[in-house]
């Protein structure tokens, strides 16, 4: 496949490890090495699908961020999709990741056979092709997704209008990335020196709106691309920056992001979309100005007006330490559920319940390396 | 950090559902930033850790639902559970205990013959390379093959639903026969059902099949040894992708074909040329993560895969890269995993690739004596990943 | 959500719709363009295009590719070969002289830690 295979060339990756290698341990001291934090959740499944921790040296640690959109919709909202799911007539449509995120009481997974019309869908269009072939249901779209999908679902409610769409309406649980960055530069436990930057977010919002983490927290970030040479070299880039003593926001991703972004995409955003004073996000507790809702001028489409939804918060069981170890304070292994209660078919908390999260990373592919393995 | 606390109404979740007597306290963990002798303590922890999570995996899978969903079909964790909780339990007996892909019996003769039955349901019923009925025969044909039979009776039951098209079913049919005929196979005796419209789904397909064991084979995942090589007989993943496509729900368009077939003359190519093959299993639901998981448990052994050596269509990786699956767990119809002493490796591999449904046969991986059950990937950059065992139906993901 | 995938336009099924089709190694879906209309180069069957959720994010610049590859097979040639002499020679210790400036590409200096790499061809890379 062109622009993927060439970026997973073991033998160019070598040589990144090389620089990495020779670079960290100018920097690492015995027992603290250079840590770098992920934010984006596909930065973790490439990470790990790909087992790029094992090939990096001891002197470089990566800690998995919240970039998950999917893990991080809180219980409460779960349950509010599935309330309206279970509504009669309601057709309920929805990404994959998020048919076994648990709310409160079950899965949308579960709901679907309990009875509720619960669709999978690849494409936010999809869901409006769904309402227009059945003009006597309710269809509703679970849009969840940072930057890079809420255009999508901007698109979709723009064309809803204009076709005079009235049985179609959106679900909006989409999230910004700025403000979790924040929380965790914010956190006193912090422990990083430096950031690989979300990839596909930044094609729409360019590199701009990193410029506060090194602005403001003097910490380098560099916008990455998501096959491993592109983390690969994200991490030369940083151990570069920190080397020379510079911390600046970087682009390793330049071809696909520009630093001003998608300035079509993000017109479309400001026109359907407003931000919500505040949202909470599992694990982080509530982050104002973090979340996106229809405008009122969009309220038609809008499902939280349409239904009535419980609306009720469901706080995260006592046991769950996905705060923490989202913040890369403990890891998952530390958690006192990772792996007992909690594990990818019993996810407790956000961390386990996507592929992505860092617990559930790790939990499938990471486990390896503290498993005595003899080398083939 | 900012923000203000909404006001609405809190439930709290209980813990009483988490009582696990493996949950450990923070203070027996010990957990703190300084630690003087730095990485060492910390690395000991960690393995604490992992190996209190192997021993909570070995557990009898638990089955808490008390719905079905379709997690439970998938082939992965929770059906076992399913099969474990409510199957097993209820009947009880050594031959199913051992969950092979069929029943190995001994007839007062001293002869072995092979029993074997499955349950067909696919949608649509018609997809690129195949049909339900293609299906049907071959899945069966297939299991017997596994346990080293040659297959030579089959038994079809039919649920039909009320004002199902006799046009469609004569075409089904059709395809039964003539996947029987090619497989050598008879269908020797079957059972008709017809059921109130609704009650199922156009038509479900059950067939039953038996055959003769030769003296000498005995294929059994018991058997695998350390240092044996697991090899598949084709290319990976056309089968789910076709089907996947077929339903038209992510409305992809490719040229992808099932490759369901039947295998058992391959089968006895490969034991003729290898006849120190320890164990075979068709990489139907679950795909061949999913047999190399149950090798790998069944045997304690580690399997280690590369990544590099597996083979699969490039247009089947194109679409799983677009869906965000992953081809290890998609399943086939057509394809089997063979774990083959290493002295044979090569034989078994020739005979394969010289065989129509084998030319794209390979190996491509190694069993190891360690970690016991745990099935490892070498990737193609260097590094490793464990492939673990399906948790639910391979959702496309979009994250 | 991060799950996008490169793919070249094959087809523009209507421009006033924005609705294109994309191969992606043999494989064809409807996607829509709308987002990268207004790319400056504009937009045309063998474009390659990033790929999410059913729609064009960005165009994909292969010039930009070609430099990242390029820079990446730059890397660490210098440094293999000093990680190559230090394996041979085990009682060797060379600590960095904190008073040398971080330079790239020409400077000797690398300090062996418990994170140097060994050079045992590929198996080096992958920790037990």
């Amino acid at each position: 496949m062109k622009f993927v295979d060439e970026y997973r060339d073991p033998a160019a990756a070598r040589l990144a490890v090389a620089e990495i290698t020779a670079l960290a341990s100018r920097l690492a001291k015995p027992g603290q090495p250079v840590k770098f934090m992920e934010v984006c959740g596909g930065h973790t499944h490439t990470i790990y699908k790909h087992g790029i921790e094992n090939v990096l040296p001891p002197t470089v640690e990566l800690i998995h961020g919240p970039g998950c959109p999917v893990c991080v919709i809180p219980m409460g909202r779960v349950d509010d999709a599935i309330a309206v799911a279970k509504k009669p007539g309601v057709i309920f449509t929805s990404f994959g990741d998020m048919m076994r995120v648990p709310g409160g009481s079950g899965n949308l997974l579960e709901a679907k056979a309990q009875g509720a019309d619960v669709r999978m869908v690849y494409s936010p269009l999809d869901a409006l092709r769904i309402a227009e072939a059945n003009p006597d249901r309710e269809v509703v779209f679970f849009a969840v997704g940072f930057e890079t999908t809420a255009p999508s679902t901007a698109v979709t409610v723009l064309k809803a209008r204009e076709r005079g769409v009235t049985n179609f309406s959106v679900y909006c649980n989409h999230v910004t990335i700025v403000p979790p960055l924040k929380a965790i530069l914010e956190s006193p436990d912090l422990r990083l020196d430096g950031f690989i930057g979300p990839g596909h977010v930044s094609t729409v919002i360019g590199n701009r709106p990193y410029r506060f983490v090194p602005g403001t927290y003097g910490k380098p970030l560099v916008t990455a691309g998501f096959e491993p040479l592109d983390i690969l070299q994200s991490i030369v880039m940083l151990l570069r920056q920190l080397t020379e003593g510079r911390c600046e926001v970087e682009n390793q991703y330049t071809r696909a992001v520009s630093d001003g972004g998608n300035p079509k995409a993000l017109e479309i955003l400001a026109q359907v979309f407003e931000l919500r004073p505040h949202f909470e996000w599992r694990g982080l507790g509530f982050i104002s100005q973090s979340a996106l809702k229809l405008s009122p001028e969009f309220a038609a489409f809008d499902a939280e007006i349409r239904f009535d939804v419980p609306g009720v918060r469901v706080a995260d069981p006592k046991a769950c330490q996905c705060g923490e170890v989202l913040k890369g304070v403990i890891k998952p292994w530390e958690c006192k559920v990772f792996g007992t209660a909690c594990t990818p078919e019993t996810p407790i908390g956000t961390c386990m319940v996507s592929s992505e999260g860092a617990c559930a990373a790790y939990y499938n592919y990471g486990r390896l390396t503290k498993i005595p393995v003899k080398s083939a | 950090m900012t923000g203000v606390d909404d006001p609405g109404r809190t439930v709290g979740v209980g813990d009483a559902e988490f009582v696990n007597p493996e949950v450990i306290s923070p203070e027996a963990l010990a957990i703190s930033e300084a630690d003087s002798d730095g990485g060492a303590a910390e690395s000991n922890r960690e393995e604490a850790v992992m190996e209190r999570i192997e021993r909570w995996r070995r557990h009898r899978p638990r089955l808490k639902d008390e719905l079905i969903n379709s997690a439970h079909g998938a082939g992965g964790k929770a059906s076992a559970a399913l099969v474990d909780a409510v199957f097993v339990e209820a009947f009880r007996n050594e031959t199913l205990e051992t969950m092979a892909d069929g029943a190995v019996l001994g007839l007062p003769s001293g002869e072995r013959i092979a029993f074997s039955t499955d349950s067909y349901v696919v949608k649509p019923r018609r997809f690129p390379g195949g049909s339900i009925g293609h299906l049907a025969i071959h899945g069966t044909v297939n299991d017997l093959s596994m346990m080293g039979a040659a297959p030579s009776w089959i038994s079809a039951a039919f649920i039909i639903e009320d004002g199902f098209s006799i046009a469609e079913l004569r075409g089904i049919v059709a395809d039964m026969a003539d996947a029987a005929r090619e497989a050598g196979v008879i269908v020797v005796t079957g059972d008709t059902k017809v059921v109130d419209r609704g009650a199922c789904d156009g038509v479900y397909i059950t067939t039953a099949g038996v055959g003769l064991i030769p003296p000498g084979v005995n294929l059994d995942a018991r058997h695998i040894r350390p240092g044996d090589k697991v090899l598949v007989s084709g290319r990976i993943g056309d089968h789910g992708v076709a089907v996947l496509i077929a339903r038209g729900d992510l409305a992809l368009e490719a040229p992808i074909e099932s490759d369901t077939a039947p295998l058992n003359e391959l089968v006895e190519h490969l034991l003729a040329a290898a006849p120190g093959t320890r164990f075979l299993r068709d990489a139907t639901r679950g795909g061949v993560a999913t047999v190399c998981n149950e090798m790998a448990r069944d045997a304690e052994v580690g399997v280690t895969l590369h990544e590099a050596t597996l083979p699969v269509r490039n247009m089947v990786n194109g679409a799983c890269e677009i869906l965000g699956i992953d081809p290890l767990y998609v399943a086939n119809e057509g394809k089997l995993v063979a774990v083959v002493p290493a002295e044979e490796a090569n034989a078994a591999l020739a005979a394969m690739q010289a065989h129509r449904l084998g030319v794209d046969a390979a190996i491509i991986g190694d069993i190891t004596p360690e970690p016991p059950g745990i099935v490892v990937l070498r990737t193609a950059l260097g590094g490793s990943r464990i492939v673990d065992m399906l948790v639910g139906d391979p959702l496309p993901r979009i994250c | 959500m991060c799950l996008g995938i490169p793919g070249q336009l094959v087809e523009i099924v209507s421009l006033d719709d924005h609705r294109a089709i994309v191969e992606v190694d043999g494989v064809r879906r409807e996607i829509n363009i709308g987002l990268v209309m207004g790319d400056p180069g504009g937009i045309a069957v063998g474009d390659w295009v990033l790929i999410h959720v059913g729609f064009a994010m960005t165009k994909i610049d292969e010039e930009e590719a070609a430099n990242s590859l390029a820079f990446i097979k730059l890397l660490g040639s210098v440094y293999e070969e000093e990680i190559d002499q230090f394996a041979q020679e085990p009682e060797l210790t060379l600590v960095a002289d904190p008073d040398s400036s971080p330079l790239s590409s020409d400077t000797t200096e690398i300090a062996a830690t418990n994170g140097g790499a060994s050079s045992d061809g590929q198996e080096e890379l992958v920790r037990p």
